[in-house]
């Protein structure tokens, strides 16, 4: 195995006497698809808002490649290529996808801070944007605004977003949460068909959709990781079952 | 117009080349505005007044329309440029031109100064600190006797004729002339960087401050910067008015201007280029008219104007104006 390209270790973090993460080692090597799986309040969420930097740890350090991110803000780690998306759409209600697209391309340009010339002129930038908006299925709709735009698609523009940014390791925190069952295969089909560069981590509830997409599951219980392994292995280990599976799932 | 419109089947260029088109209706109104030269001419003073609120809201919808930082203490760059201009000219430059440049520097400095505290809060917290830091400056000034005449105003503003040669008279035809022009050059500037990638950022800020980091966005920086742009801005309105009037009162920093400007910008439309302009014109042709009937109560039919507008126009007269038009549009087909 390559080196890893998203490490942690001993991660740490704890709201009052609430403990939602502690002695979190993990390190992903590039390219993989990784599910990271657990009982609600688990903490998985958490752990991305950690690596993120959307928290502040209270312990322990990360790592991307070979630097320590741990005290960087959440922009600059974005910069250098650790990428989130959101559960509940955290996306621009008034801009239309296009325009919310090229600003994400802009941005990692470094030409946002021009204000002297039109945005039309950075046609690359424009042409990059719609590109990625194409490869999503949302070409078509790319002139709409964002608010007007169906669920599903809304999902998609959170992935869009992210790719925006050219991402060495993508989080995802549950790239299809709300979308209706039936309509997430296609959602995560998008997400398998990404890149062999990018190294994507992302939380799922659908047992079927996890054993499906993802080469190595995390599986997390109380803010402390459980077991890590191949799905085959996670399928296997009777603490999995145990605290996870064999449990009544919500919804 | 013969040209067929792009539609969003041509393809995202030219999409965004239609968004950032002049229309028309941009070109009626900047000839609009030569009207008051050959309608009302003995209203030219009052034309400079509009031209020059229009400027200042101009400024403030920058921050407050594009970017969403919300401002109740604008008058600050306002009065400094004012101050600026006018205490230069008191000491013996009134050269106009390089007066604005001077006054637009100095706004700007301070206003960078102050963008490092701005762009760390949002929402009520910074309604406050811009209040707080607005009637700061204006306690400042009236301490200042010295400097700025305190509550008797700034004596002895002396302002050269414009180019050495047009004098600002007493029917306000070179004020106005001179108010007009700078307000279009300010204008043509917001209007390139509101179309520019970091106007489509300030959009993102407006939009949604959560998820700009998370595109890598350093939104932190770019609120520094425009609020630096809009403090330089709102710098030179103020040296307008101190220089078309050669006076200058503690006004210029009250909270009232504050106000009023942001009163001004909720009428008309805020996060449109044109809506301070319009509120402007509304703003001061109505104070105009109803303090001609009831000098003492006329903020009586602001405040009823106000909140009519607020209820039934969330997006100001502009966003109604321009809802109507588009449901116009869509009727015949």
């Amino acid at each position: 195995m390559t080196a890893p390209v998203l490490a942690t270790r001993a991660l740490a973090k704890r709201f009052g006497s609430l403990i939602v993460a502690a002695d979190i080692n993990f390190a992903l090597p590039q390219g993989v698809r990784y599910a990271l799986i657990g009982p609600n309040g688990a903490g998985k969420t958490t752990l991305i808002n950690l690596m993120t930097g959307m928290l502040r740890p209270d312990g322990g350090q990360i790592f991307l490649g070979e630097q320590e991110i741990t005290s960087l803000r959440p922009a600059e780690r974005v910069r250098r290529g650790l990428v989130r998306t959101f559960q509940i759409n955290t996306l621009f209600p008034h801009l239309s996808a296009l325009e919310a697209v090229t600003l994400a391309v802009c941005e990692r340009r470094g030409d946002a801070g021009t204000w002297w010339r039109r945005l039309p002129g950075y046609r690359d930038a424009v042409d990059e944007a719609y590109g990625i908006l194409s490869s999503l299925n949302l070409g078509h709709d790319c002139y709409r605004v964002t608010r007007e735009l169906a669920y599903g698609q809304q999902r998609l523009l959170e992935i869009a977003l992210a790719l925006a940014t050219r991402p060495k390791v993508l989080l995802l925190d549950e790239p299809a949460a709300g979308v209706p069952r039936d309509e997430s295969p296609a959602l995560f089909a998008a997400i398998s068909g990404l890149s062999e560069d990018i190294t994507v981590l992302f939380i799922e509830h659908d047992m079927s959709i996890v054993f499906r997409f993802a080469t190595r599951i995390i599986v997390m219980v109380g803010g402390r990781v459980l077991v890590e392994g191949a799905p085959d292995e996670i399928a296997a280990d009777p603490r999995v079952r145990e605290v996870y599976l064999g449990q009544k799932r919500h919804g | 117009m013969t040209a067929a419109t792009p539609t969003a089947g041509a393809g995202p260029h030219s999409y965004l080349q239609e968004r950032i088109r002049w229309r028309w209706i941009e070109i009626a109104f900047w000839l609009a505005t030569l009207a008051p030269f050959f309608l009302f001419p003995l209203y030219l003073q009052l034309a400079s007044q509009i031209a020059i609120t229009a400027l200042f809201a101009l400024s403030l919808d920058l921050i407050l329309g594009y970017a969403g930082i919300v401002s109740l203490g604008h008058a600050a760059f306002f009065g400094l440029g004012a101050y600026t201009a006018g205490i230069i000219s008191k000491y013996g430059w009134g050269e106009p031109l390089s007066l604005l440049v001077i006054a637009a520097a100095v706004a700007g400095l301070v206003g960078y100064a102050m963008s490092f505290i701005i762009a760390r809060f949002r929402h009520l917290a910074l309604i406050m600190i811009t209040l707080g830091l607005g009637l700061l400056l204006h306690e400042a000034a009236n301490s200042a006797h010295w400097l700025t005449g305190g509550a008797d105003g700034l004596q002895g503003v002396r302002i050269w004729p414009l180019l050495e040669t047009f004098k600002f008279d007493l029917y306000g035809r070179t004020a106005y002339t001179y108010s007009l022009i700078v307000l279009f050059l300010a204008f043509l500037v917001a209007r390139r960087l509101i179309h520019s990638p970091f106007g489509l950022s300030l959009r993102g800020i407006r939009e949604n401050p959560v998820r700009m980091p998370a595109i890598g966005a350093p939104s932190r920086a770019h609120i520094r910067k425009i609020y630096t742009i809009s403090a330089a801005m709102a710098g030179v309105a103020g040296a307008l008015l101190a220089e078309t009037t050669a006076t200058v009162s503690l006004e210029v920093l009250s909270f009232q201007r504050s106000a009023d400007v942001l009163v001004i910008l909720i009428l008309g439309g805020a996060g449109r280029l044109y809506g301070g302009l319009l509120g402007a014109i509304i703003y001061m042709v109505a104070r105009d008219l109803f303090s001609g009937v009831n000098p003492q109560y006329w903020y009586f039919w602001i405040g009823l104007l106000l909140v009519a507008v607020v209820m039934l126009l969330p997006n100001g007269i502009l966003g109604g104006l321009a809802k109507l038009a588009s449901s116009w549009r869509r009727k015949p087909s």
